[in-house]
């Protein structure tokens, strides 16, 4: 077929284009993807007994609030890397800044505790299953991202899976957070971020040939 | 908005990277035109971009052409009005042109001189018909559905996309998509055969 066949065949009968299809998609993802890991949390782990008074608790909310903010800004730059041409520059700021904030709340934690108590704090009575459980949970929004990133245009597909893994992994982990005991601000940092670089990782390993299109 | 895209489509005055938004925009409205004449413009400034970074791989320059504005087609909805135009279609066409490049140097070894297939379809001689139908009845066999059904109803019966999309319960881009590969499958196994 030479190529003014070809455009002609293109032309024809094109359609109105959906111009929100993006944020449909990455919508429909994240609910579906979330409500997948939130109901595999309860299947599998159970919600803690004492979510009642964690609820009011300032703490428990700091903690749900590190996922949070890495899911937005890992979410900010995925939008971007699904569309061809579009530059991320400085917005690798919004998926760093939750990492650097837990990260100095850690440390200080860890400064003004005794001696004696830092090492449980950062390995807390869990820390050998919390990043495979939040692995576990990434399943069905590593499933739904990749679909929603599928039906866009990335260009850079291995950092495209990178972010969607990080995405996917902090999404799972806003649903552990309604299991987990663990208290201890360094356990955070360690062993939640290490359970959400386990999706990003096999993100940037997968992305060349999962998101090729 | 119709002003617009006339004074586009003729005015020599705008710049190229304006001419083709305007003709994007209203083609992701459903202008059939003026998405024609954006394709149009764009396959020219396409080959020359890919003619100068494959200049040793001449035959295979329409080839990607065709791939990147399927490409284009297939990603329409991810351009938003704000950004600019050429840094969206560069993004793609370099993404395409990499794609080639990567799966050449992967099969190599398989990789016979790409022949002209474009023209297989574009003449028709009815005179030794039978056999020629026959032959090509026997390579369309090997297609999948979705490859073979769109060039058997377009291509071959002349029924046009939309026709095809009813009769087939494919969709339009999914129709056109299966031509593109179909055909270009064919010539692959052709240049096989002979």
């Amino acid at each position: 077929m030479n190529t003014d066949d070809f455009i002609s065949m293109l032309a024809t009968g094109v359609k109105p284009v959906d111009r929100h299809v993006q944020f449909k998609r990455f919508a429909q993802a994240i609910i579906v993807g979330g409500a997948g890991s939130f109901i595999l949390m309860v299947m599998l782990f159970g919600i803690r007994p004492d979510i009642g008074t964690m609820l009011v608790t300032p703490l428990f909310w700091f903690k749900m609030a590190f996922p949070l903010a890495l899911a937005t800004g890992s979410l900010l730059v995925l939008t971007r890397l699904s569309r061809p041409g579009a530059r991320i520059g400085k917005r690798w700021i919004a998926p760093a800044t939750p990492v650097l904030v837990i990260w100095i709340a850690a440390l200080a934690v860890l400064a003004a505790a005794p001696d004696s108590e830092r090492l449980n704090l950062i390995m807390g009575f869990s820390w050998r299953r919390c990043p495979f459980n939040i692995a576990i949970l990434s399943i069905p929004t590593c499933v739904t991202i990749t679909w929603a990133v599928r039906q866009l245009a990335p260009t850079r597909l291995r950092p495209a899976g990178a972010v969607a893994g990080l995405l996917a992994g902090s999404v799972a982990t806003v649903a552990y957070c309604l299991h987990c005991p663990e208290m201890g601000v360094p356990f955070w940092a360690m062993w939640y971020l290490l359970g959400i670089v386990i999706p990003a990782v096999l993100g940037a390993v997968a992305g060349p040939w999962l998101l090729r299109w | 908005m119709k002003r617009l895209i006339e004074k586009a489509e003729t005015e020599p005055g705008m710049s190229v990277e304006e001419r083709l938004k305007v003709l994007l925009l209203a083609g992701l409205d459903g202008n059939e035109n003026a998405y024609h004449a954006f394709l149009n413009e764009l396959s020219g400034r396409l080959r020359a971009y890919v003619r100068k970074r494959l200049f040793h791989l001449h035959d295979e320059v329409e080839d990607i052409v065709q791939e990147t504005l399927l490409a284009v087609h297939n990603a329409r909805h991810t351009y938003r009005t704000g950004e600019p135009l050429t840094a969206w279609i560069y993004a793609i066409a370099r993404y395409k042109l990499m794609d080639f490049l990567r799966m050449r140097s992967r099969h190599d070894a398989f990789n016979e001189p790409l022949d002209d297939y474009v023209d297989i379809f574009s003449t028709c001689d009815e005179e030794p018909a039978n056999d020629a139908k026959r032959d090509i009845g026997v390579l369309l066999e090997q297609l999948p559905d979705k490859q073979r059904l769109p060039i058997v109803h377009v291509k071959l019966q002349g029924l046009s996309v939309a026709e095809t999309a009813q009769l087939t319960g494919l969709s339009e881009s999914a129709v056109k998509i299966g031509i593109h590969r179909g055909l270009k499958s064919l010539a692959a196994k052709i240049r096989l055969f002979s």
